[in-house]
Formats: structure tokens, C-alpha cells, sequence
């Protein structure tokens, strides 16, 4: 038992569906408990990492300066930092408003908005600042591996973390690829 | 100016359509028309071409998005493209396109707002060897200078059309350095086809000699003739021009041999390859060398159709190629009845409109066929299932300049020359940093540095054999030889001094190849501009060695899984560089860590000015 292997997770900008999707390993993520411990996660909600982990998780882009934090704060603690899913990947939908200024998007949402009343764009110290993009994990920080998929499904969960436990390359097999 | 524009299209847009087949076929050759009358081709132009050749105006605008001599805005009265080959750059193109734009008052890419001009970069335009070049509606003009630039700007304040600009402004010279046995005199119209048909015996000599017509129902003699023409052909061992080296005579009586109503030749002209214009010489000086290259392969295959695809670029060759043509069908070298044997043969020209992709042969056909240039799938090759479905055999400009000497002076003679593997003569297009930059030809066998010392170049640090596409030697490396056993050659010949920094040079590939990818497949589309970010990040001072992995493994996935030529050979220069000029990279490089691809704390600047935040947590 002393020599289970760290993991930590966190969700950026993203909707925790690869989260929900690693739950879906159900009965097995018993047997993962026998390998792994959780360190920071939003499952145990522990809310920062304490040393090194083994691996990092991180799921969703990065759309405000406390993704940025929160990010960095992973890449130094976790030896292993994996980009887990579309939106840590390519940005996903979220940065679906990359098409559009920031401040069309702000301007829609909190000004001319149907039935927003005293409008204004909030600006409380405690919010964290919009960046101009929502960009993906690997613009910011080294990432060691990407595990694809929205979400990636359960299976590749499974086969992705036994086998980086097991010290291989984690590569998917193909029908762990297809999303069709 | 929009608005007069409008009402002369619906006219003489009209003017255009008659004169071309209602055949969809015809819609890049109606769309290149068009451009060039206009300068655009207007929303109203395509509702007009959509209903006259009953295509989609989805469809016309997904040429018009290919291509990048069409445009869907208006491009101004005078349209100036600036050649950006790597060897115009080392001539200093990016000044004078700077000078250009602030004399004329016009930002690079932007119309002027009186519509007068607009000033844009492009591909190579085969003028390496006399640039820095440009386009100026169509037309070349060469070693551009302040001077020149002068004069061209007074020009175009002046209103001057560009019909009546001084001659020696757009004066193109061939620079044909050394000639070997191929191109060393003058060629006479008709000899080689003559030769061809005499191989078939008396009875067509008869008929040449005495102007007597030969029988086409027997056609013994003219099929023997053909025959024996293509037992020449395979003596002489001739492997094409165009880069890859295939055997011309195999192609050909695959094409002969495939059962079909109708066969097609088509000569490659597009010579996309940054770096290279020999078939710019070829068409300005032995036109009709080429030309009867093509009618022997329709000869031999039975073709009756041939079909010069040729760039835009060329576009000012159009006058003087059409003249060739006509002349060769009044000498009876070309039309229905080929030196009166009732046979017919003739060749027809087809622009492109600038696509890189369309020198890859399945998508000249498509191209051909008035769609976007995209490579076909691999099989059936052209031979089985070109142009139309129909056989078809593509070849150089080049290939067919040696197929008229061979017919004219036989196999034996042209194996005689250059090596076991690597028959005859190969054209080479000398640029860069040499005192005589021009066309050279040598028997193939000839070693880099041979090459070097005849033009002057003997200090180079590099030459870039056969363009982007192709092979990086440095001068520990310039007694390789030239031909298919050692470095595989379409004959672009750069030349790198040692003042240059060979990373600008990738720098300048790389984005040639994102430009030029044809969006087809993943692999190239999206390896391609990865390869322009990363090569970017590392010109920014950015480059980790995480970096340089990527770039290898990026251009490893493009070699073994891009969809045709272009995306597998696009990296190769990057890995040359990578090998040889490690130097030029590394004092780029970033020392240790990973800086993020952009700049962090200005991302939040436009949240911080919405806000009106400026506390520590608004900065990163």
C-alpha cells in the first residue's frame, strides 16, 4: 500500500464531463484505489497539492488568469502532467467565442443582453480576469501526454492510467480512437 | 469604382462566356479570364458563369478560394505581386515591397482606398535567377530596384495602362548558360516528327517526300512508325524531367496500351517548385521543341488531343505560345491532318491560376477538368484513367524537349550520355549566391561542385537541390553527383553563401508549404502549419528543445502518412536543416524551460481595460 502512485485532477475551463466519464469506470475504480491515491481532486475536494504526484490530470482550456494559476500550480507539482480531453487539447467549445472580441462577448452577455437590468460588466476583485482567447493546456505549459475524446470514454480512462502506472507509453488503441 | 464595375460585367462577362464551351471543364479557363478583366471576379460574375454552365455558385466560389491568382474582392486598376522565393528575399524583396507600398500609399494585401492598386506577396514566380521579380497584372517584371520601383509607381500615378509601360521593364532574359547536346543549336519544326514517321518505312516517306496523303485505312507504315518510335524511346531509357523519374517509354505504352475511344497528352508546365524556370526557357526558346515532344507521344499512344498546362505565372508567354501553335498547324505539324497523313493532332493550352499542387499530375487533371486542384487517389494512375477518365500521359516540359531529340537523333545516341541509370542531359536552374545565375546544362552524373565553380558559387555554404521539396547539401557534400543514383534532381539549383543564415531559409519553406498545402488531407493541412508555428516560435526566440521533437515527430507523421508528394516531402527540408545546420538553430533556441506561445499578461489587457481592473490579481 505504501507504494501507491499520486494522482491529481482538476477541471479548467471545461464542464467536468471527463471527469463524470472517469467515474463511469465504476467497479473498477476500486481496483484503482489498490494502485492510485488522490491527491488535489474535486473528488476528494482537496484544494492544493501538497509536494510532487505522480500525475496530473487537467481537464478543460484555459479561458481566466485562475486557469493560468491553477495550471502552472499543476505543471510544478505533478511529474507527469496529462491534457485530458477536447477543450485541454484544442480549447473545445469554449473557445468557440474565439471568433469574437472579448468585449463583444461581455458585451452581449452583460449589457445588451434580453432582460439584464443595471448592466455592467462585472468587475469584482475576487473574479478572475477574462483572457482575450480561450487557449489549449500546451500553449502554456509542457504537457507529457494527451488523452483524447469528449469525453474520453471510461475505457480509455482505465487503459490510459493502468498503463501509465504501469511505467508504458500510454498509446490508445484504435477502437479507444473512434467516436463514431 | 464598384458600381462602374458592376454594370461593365454584365456585358462583357457575357463577352467571355461566348467565347467559351458551356462545358463546367471551362470554368477555370472562364474564371482566369474574367480575373484578368477585371481584376476580380464579382459575385455578379459568378451568378453569371453558375447559369451558363449550369455549375454552383458554391462551386465557382470554391475555385475562386483555391486558386491565388482569383480573387472575390477587387484587387484595384494595377494588381503588383511580389515574387517571395527565398532568393528573391536574399535580393531584398521585402524592402522594395515596402518602398513600393509607401510610395504608392497602399498597405501590403490592402487596395488602395481609391481602388488605383494593391501590393501582395506570392509564391515563387520561376524568376529566381533575375530577381528580385514581380507581377504587375500579369505581367513579369524582373530585378526590381528602387529605381524600378520608381518607375513603376510613376506609371501607375500617371494612369499609364500597363500595355504601353517601357518594354525594358518587363524584359525576361533566358540566361542560358551552357548548352549540352540537347538544347546546343536551334531545333527545326517538324525534323523529329518527320524521323518518327520515316521509322515506318517507305511508304510514309513517299508521303512526305511527295506530299502524297497516306492511307489511313492501311496506316501500316504509320503504326510501324510509331512502334519503331517507341522502341527508341526505350532505347534512349529517357526517365521524366518532372522530378520522380519514371520511365517515359513504360508510361507511354501503358497509356497506348489501355483500350479507350480517346487518349490525352498533357505537358506539365506548372514548374511550381521554388527555384526553378527551366520550363519558362523552354517555352520562351524551344517551344517548339516541346510542342513536338507532345505530338510524338500522340503519336505513339494515339492520342489526337494534347493539352499544355501551363502556370499563371507565365501568363505574358501566352501570345508567343499561341503564335508557335498556330504556326505548327499552318506547317501542318499540328490539326486534323498531321503532314497529310489524316491523322489528327493537336494542343490546346490551359492556364492555371496559382496552386502549387496542381504540378502533382492528378491534380493538374482535375484542374484540368475545371476543378480545385486536389490529388486524385493513387490508383488507376493517369495512363489507365486520366483527363476525362481517358488514358492519359503526363509529362515534363522537359521530357518532351528530350522526346523530340530522341526521335530526331535515336536512342542510342541519347543513352549516351549522362549515366547508366540517368540517361541524356538535365536543365539546371542556378540561383542564390553565384556570379551567373541562369540555365545550365549538363550531362546528368555531374557533380554540385562542378556546377559551383561554372557559375561562380564555389564558396557556398548550401545548395538546396531541387527545391523545398528536395535535398540540403552542404560542402562536405558537393562531390555528390546529380541523377537518379545519387541525388534525385528536378534541376532547381539554390545557392546559399555563407553569409546567409539557413534558418530564414526553413523559415521561408515552411511557409511556402502552409501556403501551398492543398487542404486535402490532415496530415499536410494541419502538419503544415504546425511546422510554420513551431519553426515561428523558435524565430521568436521561443524554441525549447520540446520544440525540435516536435518538429521531428511532425515530420515523421507527414513523410509516412500524408496523402500525395506534397505533404510527404514538405518537412524534408526541415530535417536537413535540422541535421546539417544545427548552428543556425540553436543560437535561437531558448536556454532551458518552456515559454508559453503567447504572451500572457497582454491577454488579460483587454478584460483589464472592460473592467477597469489594474489590482495584482488582474496581472499574470
Amino acid at each position: 500500500m505504501a507504494s501507491r502512485v499520486k494522482v491529481a485532477t482538476c477541471s479548467l475551463a471545461g464542464c467536468f464531463g471527463c471527469h463524470m466519464s472517469f467515474l463511469d469506470i465504476d467497479e473498477r475504480l476500486l481496483d484503482l484505489l489498490e494502485l492510485i491515491e488522490f491527491d488535489r481532486s474535486p473528488i476528494n475536494d482537496i484544494k492544493t497539492i501538497e509536494g510532487i504526484v505522480d500525475f496530473g490530470f487537467v481537464e478543460g482550456g484555459l479561458c481566466n488568469a485562475e486557469n493560468v494559476h491553477l495550471l502552472k500550480h499543476f505543471r510544478e507539482h505533478c511529474r507527469v502532467l496529462v491534457s485530458v480531453g477536447e477543450c485541454a487539447i484544442t480549447g473545445g467549445i469554449p473557445s468557440m467565442r474565439n471568433h469574437h472580441t472579448l468585449k463583444e462577448c461581455l458585451y452581449e452577455t452583460y449589457i445588451r443582453g434580453v432582460g439584464v437590468e443595471n448592466a455592467h460588466i462585472p468587475d469584482d476583485a475576487e473574479l478572475p480576469l477574462l483572457l482575450d482567447k480561450v487557449y489549449p493546456l500546451h500553449a502554456v505549459v509542457r504537457v507529457d501526454h494527451y488523452l483524447p475524446g469528449c469525453p474520453p470514454s471510461a475505457d480509455a480512462f482505465w487503459h490510459f492510467l493502468t498503463e501509465l502506472i504501469a511505467g508504458r507509453d500510454p498509446n490508445l488503441p484504435l477502437q479507444l480512437l473512434r467516436y463514431d | 469604382m464598384s458600381q462602374a464595375v458592376t454594370t461593365q460585367t454584365q456585358e462583357s462577362v457575357q463577352q467571355i462566356l461566348q467565347k467559351h464551351p458551356r462545358d463546367a471543364g471551362e470554368l477555370l479557363q472562364i474564371l482566369v479570364a474574367v480575373q484578368h478583366a477585371y481584376h476580380w471576379v464579382s459575385e455578379e460574375a459568378v451568378g453569371l458563369i453558375a447559369e451558363h454552365l449550369r455549375v454552383t455558385r458554391a462551386h465557382i466560389r470554391g475555385l475562386v478560394g483555391f486558386y491565388s491568382f482569383l480573387s472575390d474582392s477587387f484587387l484595384g486598376d494595377y494588381v503588383i505581386y511580389l515574387s517571395d522565393n527565398i532568393t528573391d528575399r536574399m535580393l531584398g524583396n521585402k524592402e522594395i515591397g515596402k518602398y513600393l507600398c509607401s510610395r504608392l500609399g497602399v498597405k501590403l494585401g490592402r487596395v488602395r482606398s481609391d481602388g488605383r492598386v494593391s501590393v501582395h506577396f506570392t509564391s515563387c514566380t520561376g524568376m529566381c535567377d533575375q530577381g528580385p521579380a514581380a507581377l504587375v497584372n500579369g505581367r513579369p517584371v524582373t530585378r526590381l530596384s528602387r529605381e524600378r520601383a520608381d518607375r513603376m509607381v510613376d506609371l501607375i500615378m500617371a494612369r499609364t495602362p500597363v500595355s504601353d509601360w517601357p518594354p525594358e521593364l518587363f524584359l525576361v532574359e533566358d540566361n542560358f548558360r551552357r548548352s549540352d547536346v540537347l538544347f546546343r543549336r536551334a531545333f527545326e519544326p517538324g525534323a523529329a516528327l518527320k524521323s518518327a514517321l520515316l521509322r515506318g518505312g517507305d511508304e510514309t516517306l513517299k508521303a512526305i517526300q511527295f506530299e502524297e496523303a497516306v492511307d489511313p485505312a492501311s496506316g501500316i507504315a504509320w503504326k510501324r512508325g510509331a512502334d519503331e518510335t517507341l522502341k527508341e524511346l526505350y532505347r534512349s531509357d529517357l526517365r521524366g524531367r518532372g522530378g520522380a523519374g519514371f520511365k517515359a517509354a513504360l508510361k507511354w505504352e501503358a497509356c497506348r496500351d489501355t483500350p479507350a475511344p480517346e487518349r490525352y497528352v498533357v505537358c506539365n508546365a506548372d514548374e511550381g517548385e521554388p527555384g526553378t524556370f527551366k520550363d519558362r526557357v523552354m517555352l520562351s526558346s524551344f517551344a517548339d521543341m516541346v510542342f513536338e515532344g507532345m505530338t510524338l507521344c500522340g503519336y505513339v499512344v494515339g492520342a489526337s488531343q494534347g493539352i499544355l498546362y501551363i502556370r499563371q505565372e507565365y501568363w505574358y508567354l501566352k501570345t508567343h505560345l499561341e503564335a508557335v501553335l498556330a504556326r505548327r498547324r499552318e506547317a501542318g505539324l499540328l490539326g486534323r491532318n498531321l503532314l497529310g497523313s489524316g491523322h489528327a493532332f493537336d494542343i490546346a493550352i490551359h492556364w492555371g491560376a496559382g496552386a502549387y499542387i496542381c504540378g502533382m499530375e492528378s491534380a493538374m487533371i482535375e484542374s484540368i477538368e475545371g476543378r480545385r486542384g486536389k490529388p486524385r487517389k493513387r490508383w488507376p494512375l493517369p495512363v489507365v484513367a486520366g483527363v476525362e477518365k481517358r488514358p492519359t500521359v503526363v509529362n515534363n516540359v522537359e521530357t518532351f524537349a528530350a522526346v523530340a531529340m530522341v526521335a530526331l537523333k535515336g536512342g542510342a545516341w541519347f543513352a549516351g550520355h549522362g549515366t547508366m541509370h540517368s540517361t541524356g542531359t538535365k536543365l539546371f536552374c542556378v540561383s542564390g549566391d553565384c556570379e551567373r545565375p541562369g540555365i545550365y546544362e549538363y550531362p546528368f552524373g555531374v557533380s554540385a561542385r562542378e556546377i559551383l565553380r561554372d557559375c561562380g558559387g564555389l564558396d557556398a555554404q548550401a545548395v538546396q537541390v531541387s527545391g523545398p521539396s528536395g535535398t540540403t547539401i552542404t560542402q562536405q557534400e558537393f562531390d555528390r553527383t546529380l541523377a537518379y543514383e545519387d541525388l534525385t534532381t528536378v534541376g532547381t539549383f539554390m545557392i546559399f553563401g555563407p553569409q546567409r543564415d539557413m534558418f530564414e531559409v526553413v523559415q521561408n519553406f515552411t511557409h511556402f508549404f502552409q501556403h501551398e498545402s492543398c487542404g486535402l488531407c490532415t496530415p499536410c493541412r494541419v502538419g503544415t502549419s504546425l511546422l510554420a508555428n513551431l519553426v515561428d516560435r523558435v524565430a521568436a526566440g521561443k524554441g525549447s528543445p520540446l520544440d525540435l521533437e516536435e518538429v521531428q515527430r511532425i515530420s515523421h507523421l507527414m513523410k509516412t502518412t500524408a496523402h500525395c508528394g506534397l505533404g510527404q516531402s514538405a518537412p524534408n527540408h526541415l530535417v536537413d536543416s535540422l541535421a546539417k545546420f544545427r548552428g543556425d538553430w540553436d543560437k535561437r533556441m531558448m536556454v532551458g524551460g518552456f515559454e508559453p506561445a503567447f504572451d500572457l499578461d497582454a491577454s488579460l489587457e483587454e478584460a483589464r481595460q472592460l473592467t477597469g481592473r489594474d489590482d495584482d490579481a488582474a496581472h499574470l
